[in-house]
């Protein structure tokens, strides 16, 4: 595989809605932002682009079929070639993977990926149900489909089965909506203590209304590309930020579409197959085994094998030993603080069990940021920096590309400059990780964005 | 309390019918450009379909339910037992066989939905249930019946439940539910 650069991107604003302009001239704002950060005019880099990869969601949402097709055409990139993709949360994340691919594989040199969603065009409730479609319609939906109820059910095991607790996962809230105070893309910017969260309207015991992103409309794009590639678009007059940002590695899983066929693995083949190096130690086994004597059985609906083997694969890539100490951000998809919660495991930030204690310990904010809340360990690893889709909103075609786009700002050191404001860069940023999320666990990418030297 | 009283009305669809919007008398560069400054037009179309939807292969767990009895499947060699029906094996790939489940089993895990989609809500609170099964590998999901929303705890977990059919079948899961086992 060859080297992937992934050069610029641009955000449209997430909104609860913009009926202002057709999805194609959404998707356009974010991807005129990303031609225009390296320098480029629209009409030069539509020549020296080689295709492109396009992603949303819902064909419900759209009342469109074919809408990728439209949202190509509206950016002037017909007759070059281009797919859309489509795989439930995760359909931004799979996206930018595609586009990696395209490059990566010598198919292209210069790839272009932009997704999008519009979910205004319907009440909540209905939106609701079309987001409910995305699991089994014969067996999950007609029971009471509602993704929030899946959640909270998940949780709900994932509290019995290690204790977690409600306040825990209020921090994620805490820490992600002030966090997006400092972003001017996100769609909600607020300042929430733990007792606001527990106090919102209950939706699914026990996620309140603010353990809970919102639906939104939105783009977001990204620009990717080989050396080759490189040296074409800048030999054509783009000024392309250094340091240059690259893909070090990407990671796939994926799990049984209804959660309640989520086998049990034995213990044998959980270590096997699940454990991350760093966790290979006499002290991690230890600690599983008295889990296992416990009753845990992995993955149940506590845990996201998905995300687990994703992570694996990516670290593995990327040459990750200790994604904690090897990672300076992660984007990851917060639908629910609870899935916050239990990525932290799956990424293997924490170990299975522990993602609660995790999430109150401080190691996941961001440092110089005063979030009202008595932290007893200093940030390692800032979680959604950005605010993550429970502040920025969940466009579902664009979220995985927003997360790669405020990834490559981070790396470049470029926060300042795009949110006009620098609270949120990481200081020295060197590598990032992205983190994508579909069903309950069905489709999980990850991806490691990393700073050249 | 007061906290929880919404200040904000709730955005309905529905109103007028409107047949006629401002727009300029006149057509002329400054007109025109003024058109970029319109507010988007909004329209409501109503998207609605019959759809005939097949359970396929999975058929026989609803003609079971709708005579009281809840099926599964199993791998015929393994013995791998899937509640929720699945025509072959996640393993083995082979096709799995019918078996009668007894409908007791224990909450695997469980949310009260206070809100929902729009088909479900006029059924709030409602309880969701995962449901485990003696001698089953996998769980079932369906609703719990009969116990308060309010009293909602993770000591519900791992409570005894027992399943109950409904009288006239809607050909759904939800032909059977749960009630807590006192």
């Amino acid at each position: 595989m060859r080297t992937v650069y992934a050069i610029s991107g641009g955000v449209s604003k997430f909104a609860k809605a913009r009926p202002d302009k057709t999805f194609q001239a959404v998707v356009k704002e974010a991807y005129d932002y990303a031609v225009q950060d390296i320098g480029l005019e629209h009409r030069q880099f539509n020549q020296l682009v080689d295709g492109s990869v396009v992603s949303y969601f819902s064909d419900h949402f759209a009342r469109q079929l074919m809408a990728g097709i439209m949202a190509t055409d509206y950016l002037g990139l017909c007759p070059k070639p281009n797919h859309r993709v489509e795989g439930g949360g995760a359909t931004g994340g799979i996206c930018f993977q595609e586009a990696w691919k395209a490059v990566a594989s010598g198919y292209m040199d210069v790839c272009a990926a932009y997704g999008f969603e519009t979910m205004s065009h319907v009440e909540t409730w209905k939106g609701n149900e079309f987001i409910a479609l995305a699991s089994d319609v014969s067996f999950d939906y007609p029971v009471g489909g509602f993704y929030t109820g899946y959640y909270a059910m998940m949780v709900t095991r994932h509290m019995k089965e290690f204790g977690t607790t409600v306040e825990q996962m209020a921090h994620v809230s805490v820490k992600n909506h002030i966090n997006a105070y400092h972003n001017p893309y996100a769609q909600k910017r607020n300042r929430y203590t733990i007792q606001d969260v527990r106090s919102a309207p209950m939706v699914a015991w026990p996620l309140t209304r603010l353990d809970i992103c919102v639906m939104s409309d939105g783009a977001a794009a990204a620009i990717l590309c080989s050396e080759e590639g490189l040296a074409r678009l800048e030999a054509a007059g783009a000024h392309v930020p250094r340091p240059l940002v690259k893909v070090g590695g990407i990671g796939r899983g994926t799990d049984a579409m209804r959660m309640a066929d989520r086998p049990h693995q034995s213990y044998d083949d959980f270590l096997r197959y699940n454990l991350l190096p760093h966790e290979d130690t006499s002290e991690t086994r230890a600690y599983y085994q008295d889990l296992w004597d416990a009753g845990f059985r992995y993955p149940g609906v506590h845990s996201f094998r998905a995300g687990r083997m994703a992570s694996r694969e990516a670290y593995k890539n990327a040459r990750i030993a200790d994604p904690l100490r090897e990672i300076d951000f992660v984007e990851l998809h917060d639908a629910y603080t609870s899935s916050e919660v239990q990525t932290y495991e799956d990424m293997g930030l924490c170990r299975y069990g522990e993602g609660g204690p995790f999430a109150a310990s401080g190691k996941a904010f961001m440092p110089g940021i005063d979030y009202g809340l008595n932290l007893p360990e200093a940030p390692i690893c800032p979680v959604n920096p950005s605010g993550g889709l429970i502040a920025c909103g969940h466009p579902v075609g664009a979220t995985g590309l927003m997360q790669a786009v405020f990834a490559i700002w981070q790396l470049q050191g470029s926060i300042g400059k795009h949110f006009r404001d620098s609270t949120l860069q990481v200081k020295n940023a060197r590598r990032g990780a992205i983190h994508s999320h579909a069903g309950t666990g069905t489709y999980v990418t990850v991806s490691i964005l990393e700073r050249g030297e | 309390m007061a906290d929880r009283i919404p200040a904000k009305q709730e955005e309905t669809l529905g109103g007028y019918v409107l047949h006629n919007v401002p727009f300029p008398r006149e057509l002329n560069p400054e007109t025109l450009a003024l058109l970029k400054h319109m507010s988007p037009i909004l329209i409501e179309q109503l998207y609605s379909i019959t759809y005939v939807h097949s359970y396929g292969q999975d058929s026989p767990f609803f003609a079971g339910l709708s005579n009281g009895v809840l099926l599964g499947c199993r791998d015929p060699e393994t013995g791998y037992t899937y509640p929720t029906p699945r025509g072959h094996d996640m393993y083995s790939g082979r096709e799995t066989e019918w078996v009668e489940i007894k409908p007791e089993g224990k909450i695997h895990a469980f949310t009260v939905c206070y809100f929902g989609s729009e088909a479900f809500l006029s059924e709030c609170p409602f309880v969701l249930t995962q449901v485990e099964f003696e001698g089953c590998d996998t769980l079932l999901l369906g609703r719990l019946v009969g116990v308060d929303p309010n009293q909602a705890g993770i000591h519900w977990i791992g409570k005894q439940v027992r399943g109950r059919f409904l009288r006239n079948s809607k050909f759904t899961p939800t032909d059977i539910y749960f009630n807590l086992v006192e």
